[in-house]
């Protein structure tokens, strides 16, 4: 008989414990007698490290530590919509249950509610080949969500049995020829990526309901964007926003090492809205993974994993699946502060050097897929993920990691948000590698004239820049008027077609189609004012204001009424061209 | 969690800085409470920072000098660091570990509770809404600050951060009524900086409602770590079992930082940016995110923090990760503070992010938020302009760069500028309006024509 492993020393989040001769590196084990989870994460003979994944204050030299021969796991089955994990997967309700106000360590709740019963409607009978992927059924998870139960990835064989009924979600609902037995729910090691059967081209546009990130920085569905920025220039409120209205079917929401109240927040306010596509409430599709700053460090690393994990379950059934991770740059810290403890030879600012690859294997999860399994379907993951940078400094390491791997980048810039211009990206540095992928969608489901209308803003926008420079050096009066008439297209270009209050009651969201018209109204504002200027009249003379007026009516109008908004304004514009002749 | 009884161990194997080594301790837990004795000398107190079956390495909080690990008698408790809480603490004056500093005997209290506390369930938070008024316009008017918030001040070197703080905990101590509490964290301050906001305390009568944890400047650095723990552990108390509102002012979490980094160098640790260490995002976060309401119980914690910018510098560490952490900040600028302006609060930096839920209809007023995102614009706006004048000259500008220009003076002047004291909220609302009121209606882009009418209406019925 082999003596019990026991803690030799604690220091931080980690635990030395000895002996170890059989245990696995990333093997999960039970730590000090009241059972916290921690995970091996380094071997030296019998001796070896784990991280602990909860509170470590008080643990003992001299406690016990039993090895679980598993993987960190996620379980995945119906009852995950409208959730709220913990970096672990535990419902925070249930922890409330269990401890309180408070969160104590060694708290042991499952994921899913094993008391709960479903309604399984088979897809197959019995004698059928299955493979892994394939739909063996549905239960109904929300009204109108049909969550397909799927094959686990490395099963296959022929089905003794099937049948529907209710079960709870440890009960068999079918059985292979070989004993394999199937539940609806499954379990999955959250650090391996699951396997789709191939990965499609991004040319599909994920509509953000942003006007600035849908005109000038569009994401391709499946696809990844880098979101930096310093301390309150708005990420938090770009992944909120694309959470509630984003064209996808489903949210995995993560809050990784930030502020509890935001949470509250969201918990608050995603119920009592309702998803405009589906008429339900938008908790009704979304899955929150809460981890704040002030929780354990180590389940902050994990917490992102655990996301992405279950973003690629719901894509496997074949949905279009949003993944929002705020902030990776806590995700990164959460690292090195382990790989300190761990005495690493640090690279960069004391990041591990495995941080570019672990970063590019994370991102690398996202796609657009063919899922694996008949009948045949797509999904998509598509990663948007917040970065905040020391001192809003975008050469940091995790900053520039992510760049690297990211095919968007919205930067946004402290200059723009102090002067609460919203969404403060700036355009300048901002750039998607998605968008010849995807104008040709815009071009035909959005109106045609959305290429030409891009460009030719970016144009005003950047001339715009330009004449500003000089106007600095020489004063504006000094300005041509044409010129001038420049500088106040710009700014209007930046109020009613770039700007967007993630507050206004009509505004928070924009269909593709108003973000063309608002564009067109301000393009033909100009066309309009230049000629009235090359015809002879004045700047000063030209009711530039009341031109305003009306196209900010069209930006405060809600979905119905924003058509007819349009039209009036553009009827009025008529009215400063004939002004002029 | 099964912490043992006390056990002495007679000579530490070595001393480093504030850390003492210990070799062949039995049972040792993280974080466990660890008193030394050396004869000659009062007793010190410190925590296991790193428990091994070989190694044990203590932090010392007291005094490191004189610190002879060969003649120390070193008692593990089988206790982590507590804190005397109850709501007998309210009156009394104690040190950044707890001791009475007022001559009365050490507090019973109701209760001993670990100073680390626990993350509170992020489900189990309410949503903070409720507006305080601070008497303050801009806070009040353009950076509200709610309770359960968390709001730092971003203070640089002379500027009157303490005082914006006092007198905002004097009107926050009238609302409604109900019952409320001040817990003062003073973190390694010059014993003439607390003097001066306690004589504003005192004379505001707040000082019989406030618990004052007093470190000061010539107190050892490693007990400012202590120091706002032991006040946000009372703090916890009075609101959440006391059923107080608790307003926690700490001043200066700079000096905090600074000990943070002590200790880390003296583990030889590697230096994060500008040699703090790496955790200090998360160390940092145990503190401030205990701000908050809990569903079901009836008192709150709100913060004030309050920091200073090492040159006034807001890409420094200490600012940066805080502004990661907390709700907004409020920045002070020092050149509104060389022009007279009181409280010198640079508005475009500063931020309250949970103003949304604070303003509007049913809370403040309806129009509020296009009111304060009026004043914002032509104020950077005028700001824009002021650079701009600087080169061209004011001459050089277009007509409505001049109008913002002048509004950018006035609107520091007579909106941020408080030199009669405290507004209500109605009198800050109106001097906002009524810079406005100087623009030609249609530069005023942000405001409805509804909220417009409704404004005229009001001043046409105003005697
Ligand atoms: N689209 C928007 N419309 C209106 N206000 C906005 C918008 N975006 C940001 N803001 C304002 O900026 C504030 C800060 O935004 P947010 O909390 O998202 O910043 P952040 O980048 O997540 O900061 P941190 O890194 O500290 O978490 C918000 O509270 C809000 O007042
Ligand atoms: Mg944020």
């Amino acid at each position: 008989m082999t003596a019990p492993a026991l803690i030799r020393r604690v220091t931080g989040t980690l635990v030395e414990a000895a002996p170890l001769p059989g245990v696995g590196l990333y093997e999960l084990a039970a730590v000090g007698s009241g059972g916290l989870l921690g995970e091996v994460i380094r071997l030296a003979g019998d001796r070896a490290t784990l991280q602990v994944y909860e509170e470590t204050n008080g643990l003992e030299v001299g406690e016990p530590v039993s090895p679980s021969g598993r993987a960190l796991e996620i379980e995945l089955g119906p009852g995950l919509l409208g959730s709220v994990l913990d970096g672990l997967g535990r419902p925070l309700a249930a922890l409330a249950a269990h401890s309180g106000d408070f969160l104590t360590a060694g708290a042991n709740v499952p994921t899913l509610d094993p008391a709960r019963w479903w309604t399984f409607g088979p897809a197959l009978a019995a004698g059928a080949t299955v493979a892994p992927g394939d739909v063996l059924g549905t239960v109904e998870e929300r009204p109108g969500f049909a969550h397909r139960i799927l094959v686990p990835p490395g099963v296959r064989g022929t089905l003794a049995h099937i049948t529907g009924g209710r079960y709870t979600v440890h009960e068999t609902i079918a059985e292979l020829a070989d004993g394999t037995r199937f539940t609806l729910a499954q379990r999955w090691p959250v650090r391996r990526p699951r396997p789709v059967a191939a990965r499609l081209p991004d040319d599909r546009p994920f509509l953000t309901g942003q006007r600035i990130l849908d005109f000038l920085f569009p994401v391709a569905e499946g696809g990844t964007v880098a979101v930096p920025g310093g301390f309150g220039t708005g990420k938090t409120v770009i992944e909120q926003s694309l959470a509630k209205w984003a064209d996808a079917d489903l949210i995995v929401y993560i809050g990784c090492g930030e502020r509890g109240n935001e949470m509250a927040e969201v918990l608050s306010e995603f119920p009592e809205l309702t998803d405009p596509r589906t008429g339900r409430s938008l908790m009704d599709r979304t899955i929150m993974v809460v981890n704040t700053s002030n929780m354990p460090v180590a389940a902050r690393e994990a917490s992102v994993y655990l996301g992405v994990t279950l973003a690629e379950y719901y894509r496997d059934q074949g949905y279009r699946v949003a993944l929002m991770a705020d902030s990776l740059s806590r995700w990164a810290e959460a690292l090195r502060e382990i790989s300190a403890r761990l005495s690493d030879m640090p690279g960069e600012e004391g990041y591990p050097t495995y941080l570019a690859s672990r970063l590019g294997s994370f991102y690398e999860r996202a796609g657009r897929v063919q899922c694996a399994g008949t009948p045949e379907r797509t999904g998509a993951l598509t990663l948007i993920t917040a970065i905040s940078p020391p001192g809003g400094d975008f050469s940091e390491p995790v900053t520039q990691a992510c760049l690297r791997v990211a095919g968007a980048v919205w930067a946004l810039d402290p200059a723009l948000a102090h002067q609460r211009q919203f969404p403060a990206v700036d355009w300048e540095v901002s750039y998607s590698e998605y968008l010849q992928g995807t104008l040709p969608w815009f071009e035909q489901e959005a109106g045609t004239g959305w290429t030409d209308a891009r460009r030719r803003l970016l144009e005003l926008l950047q001339r715009g820049r330009e004449l500003k420079e000089i106007a600095a050096l020489i004063g504006p009066d000094a300005l041509q008027d044409e010129d001038r008439l420049v500088l106040e297209v710009a700014r209007l270009i930046r109020e009613l077609v770039l700007g967007q209050s993630a507050y206004s009651a009509t505004d928070a969201s924009s269909p593709a189609g108003k973000t063309l018209a608002l564009a067109r109204l301000v393009l033909a504002l100009h066309d309009a004012a230049r000629a009235a200027i090359a015809a002879g009249k004045a700047l000063e003379r030209l009711d530039l204001a009341h031109q305003r007026r009306h196209i900010a009516a069209v930006r405060d109008a809600g979905p119905e009424a924003w058509p007819q908004a349009a039209e009036t304004a553009h009827a009025e514009l008529a009215r400063l061209g004939k002004e002029a002749v | 969690m099964t912490l043992t009884l006390p056990r002495s161990y007679q000579g530490a194997n070595g001393a480093a800085g504030p850390l003492l080594f210990l070799e062949g301790a039995d049972r040792v837990a993280l974080g466990e409470w660890v008193t030394v004795r050396i004869p000659g000398t009062t007793d010190r107190r410190g925590q296991v920072i790193d428990a091994g079956d070989k190694v044990t390495v203590v932090q010392v909080l007291d005094e490191p000098m004189g610190l002879a690990p060969g003649r120390a008698e070193v008692t593990l408790t089988g206790e982590v660091a507590r804190a005397v809480v109850g709501k007998e603490l309210i009156g009394r004056a104690l040190s950044g570990v707890g001791l009475p500093l007022d001559g009365l005997p050490p507090p019973v209290g109701e209760a001993l509770r670990p100073v680390n506390g626990a993350p509170m369930n992020p489900s189990r938070r309410v949503r903070p809404s409720e507006f305080i008024e601070t008497g303050v316009s801009a806070i009040d008017g353009l950076n509200t600050l709610v309770r359960g918030q968390k709001l730092p001040v971003f203070s640089g070197p002379g500027l009157p951060a303490l005082e914006l703080a006092a007198s905002i905990v004097e009107q926050a101590r009238a609302p409604r009524g109900e019952p409320f509490a001040v817990v003062f964290a003073g973190i390694g301050i010059t014993a003439r900086e607390t003097r001066r906001f306690l004589d504003r305390f005192t004379k505001a009568g707040a000082l019989e409602r406030s618990v004052l944890y007093l470190n000061q400047a010539s107190d050892p650095t490693i007990e400012r770590l202590l120091c706002p723990r032991m006040a946000l552990t009372a703090a916890e108390y009075l609101a959440f079992e006391c059923g107080l509102h608790v307003l926690v002012v700490m001043a200066d979490l700079t000096h905090y930082c600074e000990a943070l980094r002590e200790i880390a160098t003296a583990r030889q640790e590697i230096p994060g940016r500008r040699g703090y260490p790496g955790y200090m995002y998360t160390d940092l976060a145990t503190i401030f995110e205990r701000a908050g309401i809990l569903r079901g119980r009836p008192g709150s914690v709100t913060q004030l923090p309050i920091l200073t910018m090492p040159d006034d510098d807001i890409t420094h560490p200490i600012p940066d990760l805080t502004g990661y952490i907390t709700e907004g900040q409020v920045v002070l600028g020092r050149d509104l503070h060389r022009r007279g302006v009181f409280p010198p609060i640079d508005v475009l930096p500063s931020l309250s992010r949970l103003m949304n839920a604070g303003i509007g209809k049913g809370r403040t007023v309806p129009e509020h938020r296009q009111w304060a995102d009026q004043l914002y614009a032509l104020y950077a706006q005028g700001r824009e302009a002021r650079l701009m004048a600087a080169i061209v000259g004011e001459a050089g500008l277009g007509a409505a760069d001049r109008r913002a220009l002048q509004f950018g003076e006035a609107f520091e002047k007579e909106f941020i500028g408080q030199p009669l004291g405290r507004r209500t909220l109605p009198e800050t609302l109106d001097a906002g309006w009524r810079l406005l009121e100087a623009f030609p209606r249609d530069d005023l882009t942000r405001i409805s024509d509804a909220a417009w009418a409704a404004r005229q209406a009001a001043r046409a019925a105003a005697p």
